[in-house]
């Protein structure tokens, strides 16, 4: 008897102890607080694009894309600079692809569980060595035996970069492709390389296609791997890999730190040409990834 | 070409080996040179049964590593006839399915023991490619599969191109005839070069029946193939199967012990021992198992009683 007139009353009690409460406030300012701390991870974003595009497109004309580089930089550009990118990037990529996609294949597909892991934990160490290493480990094999700073040794090292994250992201992407659609092959008759290639590669392509092209957008980027390896040049270099050749990251870096305006102004063109370029590549992946996710 | 028994039906036996006219089709006498001949030849019924698809198992043991998930099976399967495999969760049933075609050997670890025999061969012999075999010993699994990437058409066709056994204009004539066979021709005809996912779930597993049938299969294995769909989806499964035995063995694993009663000829019921391995327990005609079981877990699995 007792418990049924007390029930509602303690009810209420239990309900509304918590109003106003200490542990509410808490909730609320700690709430703020991560809300300040994801907007202090945007903020950097949101200045390098504002600083790069309204200091750098001012500095992007006619000039900037089609001269070569002159000493103190009076009517002088970046071609030879942005040619050296065009040149550069892809070598790496052409060496980079197929060994990034083939071993993130073989990780997945074909490699017994403890040679995977080995792999794997290799490629992820790889990627976390300093792109400066790198570019020192590239030097003492193709540029002191040649005494010849070279492209060649340029696009190796941004190979070096790219290949990992190639393979890592080739692997993560096959991990999606369901168990069932080998299974599916394998029962009709299909060999095993034939079911890996138009089945399990053809399904993921659109993911290790993805993977490419941040690879291509980090390696775009990359400063330090080539400073030891292409060197940088001041000559427009179209096809010769033996000789020095200049890149946008190797442009901005001599040219920023030049005492001349005109200077300073070209290396923030360059970065605006690359901050585009890497933007885009970004952009067009994700752009690419939805619309997948929209018809299957 | 297929090597027909003079005792064989003409009519019927001849239609899936024929029909498909590719003309290199494989067949058991393709796997192996040795002749196919039945190895229960001397069987009373052989005289009026077909002559490819008869599948003879003995004392077939499947590990998974040290564990041993079926121990010691030995039935034979007939040819041209709906075989329902039955029994509770975990009895090893699919595991049984998978080793009639080697799919077990996709999974690490596993491994078998004993024979499968396919109209006489053991598809255990060294000289048997697994490869080879499943296309003569097909599978439709628990869940459609379509490959995404793929349209209606291709789908259809998959086996054949990957296979690299086609003429371009063979390939439209295999695809009209696989999905008149898995009865969903008249409901994509018009739309053959749409995704393969843009179907329903019934019809995509019609779709997957059609895709194993294009590859001129002798025995068709099927996991549990209605158990993802809805009733009415799963009726035209049944009265696809039906058709289907006309021309193909058709191995059954079921849950659904309605689903056995109702489009199986025979029945084998599987159920597991203290050891976990599965077991068969009886094996017969399926009206025999459901009115009339020789083995009482046979009677209290079909009467409802456990499982």
């Amino acid at each position: 008897m007792a418990a049924t007139t007390t029930a509602p009353a303690r009810t209420a009690d239990i309900l509304r102890a918590g109003a106003g409460g200490r542990r509410m406030w808490f909730d609320r300012v700690m709430r703020s607080v991560a809300l300040l701390a994801s907007l202090a991870c945007v903020i950097p974003l949101g200045a390098v694009l504002f600083f790069v595009t309204a200091r750098g497109i001012s500095a992007v004309n006619l000039d900037l894309l089609t001269k070569p580089s002159r000493a103190l930089g009076v009517g002088g550009g970046a071609v030879s600079a942005i040619l050296g990118t065009l040149q550069m990037v892809p070598l790496a990529a052409l060496l980079a692809i197929p060994i990034g996609v083939l071993a993130g294949i073989y990780v997945h597909e074909y490699g017994a569980a403890r040679s995977a892991r080995t792999i794997r934990f290799a490629a992820d160490v790889l990627v976390g060595v300093p792109s400066i290493l790198i570019g020192i480990f590239v030097f003492t094999f193709l540029v002191l035996p040649f005494r010849q700073y070279n492209a060649f040794a340029g696009s190796v090292a941004l190979a070096v970069i790219m290949a990992p994250v190639i393979m890592r992201t080739t692997e993560e992407v096959l991990k999606l492709v369901p168990g069932n659609l080998r299974e599916a092959s394998l029962a009709l008759g299909v060999p095993r390389w034939r079911t890996t290639l138009a089945i399990v590669v053809r399904t993921a392509l659109p993911g290790i296609l993805t993977g490419i092209m941040l690879a291509v957008a980090r390696a775009t980027g990359e400063t330090a791997p080539l400073l030891f390896t292409a060197l940088g040049s001041r000559l427009v270099n179209v096809g010769d890999f033996g000789k020095p050749m200049d890149a946008l990251p190797l442009f901005i870096y001599v040219n920023a730190r030049q005492p001349y305006d005109l200077q300073n102004a070209q290396a923030w063109g360059a970065a605006f040409l690359l901050l585009v370029f890497v933007l885009a590549v970004n952009v067009l992946v994700r752009l690419g990834s939805t619309s997948r996710r929209r018809t299957p | 070409m297929l090597v027909q028994s003079p005792t064989a039906p003409v009519d019927e036996a001849e239609a899936p080996a024929d029909a498909q006219g590719t003309g290199t089709g494989p067949t058991p006498s393709a796997m192996s040179s040795t002749e196919p001949t039945p190895s229960g030849g001397a069987d009373v019924s052989a005289a009026t049964e077909p002559s490819t698809g008869r599948l003879d198992i003995a004392d077939l043991n499947v590990y998974y590593g040290a564990f041993r998930a079926v121990k010691e099976i030995s039935l034979t399967i007939r040819p041209h006839a709906i075989t329902a495999v039955i029994g509770p969760s975990g009895c090893g049933k699919s595991t049984f399915l998978r080793s009639l075609n080697r799919m077990h050997e996709v999974i690490p670890d596993a491994r078998v023991e004993g024979s499968v025999r396919l109209d006489g061969i053991d598809v255990y012999d060294a000289a048997v490619d697994p490869v080879q075999l499943r296309r003569v010993v097909g599978m439709v699994f628990q869940r459609p599969n379509p490959f995404p990437t793929m349209s209606i058409y291709d789908n259809v066709v998959a086996g054949l191109r990957l296979t690299g056994r086609h003429s371009q204009a063979s390939l439209d004539e295999v695809v009209e005839r696989s999905l008149v066979r898995a009865a969903l021709w008249d409901e994509v005809k018009d739309k053959l070069r749409s995704n393969g996912m843009s179907l329903s779930g019934g019809q995509q597993q019609r779709l997957c029946i059609a895709r194993a049938l294009a590859v001129n299969p002798e025995v068709i294995l099927m996991d549990e193939p209605a158990s993802a769909l809805d009733p009415v989806a799963t009726l035209r499964i049944e009265e696809l199967m039906a058709e289907l035995r006309k021309n193909y063995t058709i191995v059954i694993v079921t849950h659904n012990m309605q689903q056995a009663s109702r489009i199986s000829d025979q029945t084998a019921f599987f159920t597991m021992g203290d050891d976990r391995a599965g077991y068969l327990v009886e094996m017969d005609d399926t009206i025999q198992i459901f009115t009339n079981p020789r083995n009482q877990l046979t009677e209290d699995y079909v009467s409802g009683r456990f499982g």
